[in-house]
């Protein structure tokens, strides 16, 4: 199992927004982190620097031993199969088949994309795929176009699809944000279940306090591109938490670099 | 009060604006451009009456169309749909690849996009007819030319239209597999010519409609097909069968509107 380290990181977009500001931790193998903070402290960034979608102003993110920071686009590509992704909004190919959009999760196996295509698969990757879908409860539906399930539905595809990957680390992106209460609760078990029992370690990016202090073993808070807590669950409690929320709130601003 | 008033009806945006100088400019133009080219068309009543004489007698000796011909005229339609459905097919073909190669967030290199940009404007913008004149020069008289033409003519209408649509894809999606590891091929052919499949076809559907109009007229300049046949008739003055190979162009046309209507439904 492989662990993270993010030391210094610092990400200015041109225009000069300062989304990070020299932030450093670690997640070990098996850990479970939730990164909380308001709209805009640049939580996102942090994520699409950790999967090579965005290059750092300055320091490092070493993934397995690697800085992802200097690697070329093709050198990322076995980097980033390690590391499995959960969108807000999904991002499942709608107009084709969920079996299709969970064999899609193995296309980091090779260069072409010809071995993931559902007519063409192996046997032992269908099964496989097969075997993803039946772990979030939606075997039934495999033959059914992906635009015409719920959200939730189409959320617990999504996970299907990270797990056909075989990641060691998973980043969450709000995963439950578009989803009713009920909907939310029960692809949050999911998610939580599934990591722990492949000892994956997890950064899940929530709002919902109530479930982060259920799920959460350690917090990392953003504040303007800062990193104001960094602390494990049980030496925070709530009352605290909810206040850094409200002054996270009542100092957003828009950030520029002197 | 009534200063407040005063003070905001200075602000308050004038009922008619005189327009700028480039305006202006451009309608004097404009207007100059028009009044020429009526005066070199020589416009008359007199050639007016006798145009509408003409198209009368024209009518007059294509009434009844002369159906004697029907063998032969029958096979160059049949001609004319092939060159149209080989040349839109090898056009379609090779208008993904040029498009992926076009559209900013596929391109593997901004100068390659560019240049391909290029090539697919250029192919746009040159008339068909040219094209086939060309064509005639260089390979010969026949349907070989016609499809060639037809082909460049659909790279020039799909290459824009599957380069826009690839470039106004979702991103989020594209991304997700992307972080997967998928290579560029990988995210290709698993999401970007998936969700721009239904747009492709619609617009591979619409090249091959207008490509049907296009191969009945590029017999007049002898790049096979039934412009040829319509050609003869109407330089022999057999405007009966004329009028029987309209006809013909016309029938055929709708049916292929007909099917591609009903085609583009299903798929999208
Ligand atoms: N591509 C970009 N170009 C310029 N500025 C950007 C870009 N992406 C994000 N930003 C800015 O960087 C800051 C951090 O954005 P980010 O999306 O990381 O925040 P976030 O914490 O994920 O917010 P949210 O909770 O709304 O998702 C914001 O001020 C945002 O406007
Ligand atoms: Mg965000």
């Amino acid at each position: 199992m492989i662990s993270l380290e993010v030391k210094n990181l610092t990400k200015v977009y041109p225009g000069a927004t300062k989304a990070l500001d020299d932030v450093s931790f670690q997640v070990n193998p098996g850990e479970g982190v939730v990164l909380l903070g308001h709209n805009g402290s640049g939580k996102s960034t942090l994520f699409r620097c950790i999967t090579g979608f965005e290059k750092p102003t300055s320091g490092s993110i070493v993934i397995d031993d690697t800085d992802i920071t200097k690697l070329s686009r093709n050198k990322l590509r076995p980097i980033r199969k390690k590391v499995g992704m959960v969108f807000q909004n999904f991002n499942l190919t709608y107009n084709l088949s969920v079996f299709q959009n969970v064999l899609f999760g193995a296309l980091g196996h090779s260069k072409t994309a010809f071995h993931t295509f559902a007519p063409f698969a192996s046997q032992q990757l269908r099964e496989k795929a097969m075997a993803c879908l039946e772990r979030v409860g939606l075997a039934h539906l495999a033959d059914r176009r992906a635009d015409r399930l719920s959200g939730g539905q189409q959320q617990r595809v999504a996970i299907a699809r990270m797990l056909m990957q075989d990641p060691e680390i998973v980043l969450a992106d709000e995963p439950i944000a578009s989803l009713d209460p009920v909907a939310g609760r029960e692809v949050m078990d999911l998610l939580l279940e599934i990591v722990r029992e492949r000892g994956l370690a997890v950064i899940c990016i929530l709002h919902q306090m109530d479930i982060v202090l259920e799920y959460g073993e350690r917090i990392i808070a953003l504040n303007a591109g800062e990193m104001v807590v960094n602390e494990s669950i049980e030496k925070l409690d709530r009352t605290f938490l909810d206040s850094l929320y409200a002054k996270e709130e009542s100092t957003e601003k828009e950030r520029k670099v002197e | 009060m009534g200063n407040n008033n005063e003070n905001l009806n200075k602000n308050m945006p004038a009922r008619f604006r005189s327009p700028s100088i480039v305006t202006w400019l451009c309608w004097v133009i404009f207007i100059a451009f028009i009044a020429m080219g009526l005066n070199n068309a020589n416009i008359s009543f007199e050639r007016l009456g006798r145009g509408i004489l003409n198209i009368g007698s024209f009518l007059g000796d294509a009434f009844p169309p002369d159906f004697s011909r029907i063998g032969p005229i029958t096979l160059s339609i049949i001609e004319t749909l092939e060159m149209a459905l080989v040349g839109t097919t090898i056009g379609v073909i090779l208008s993904l690849p040029l498009a992926l190669l076009a559209a900013t967030n596929t391109s593997p290199h901004p100068a390659i996009g560019t240049v391909v940009r290029g090539i697919i404007l250029t192919l746009r913008t040159i008339p068909d007819l040219v094209f086939a004149l060309i064509f005639v020069i260089s390979i010969g008289l026949g349907p070989l030319a016609g499809i060639l033409t037809i082909a460049v003519d659909t790279i020039g209408f799909c290459g824009r239209f599957f380069s826009e649509r690839i470039e106004e894809i979702d991103k989020g999606p594209v991304q997700a597999l992307e972080s997967t590891g998928a290579s560029r091929l990988g995210v290709i052919s698993g999401s970007i010519i998936p969700m721009g499949f239904p747009s492709f076809v619609g617009t591979s559907l619409f090249a091959a409609e207008k490509s049907i109009r296009g191969a009945a007229v590029l017999g007049l300049v002898g790049a096979g097909g039934i412009g040829v046949e319509l050609n003869t008739a109407m330089s022999l003055r057999n405007f009966d069968q004329a009028l029987m190979i309209i006809i013909f162009i016309l029938i055929v046309v709708l049916i292929f509107e007909k099917i591609s209507s009903a085609i583009r439904k299903k798929v999208i």
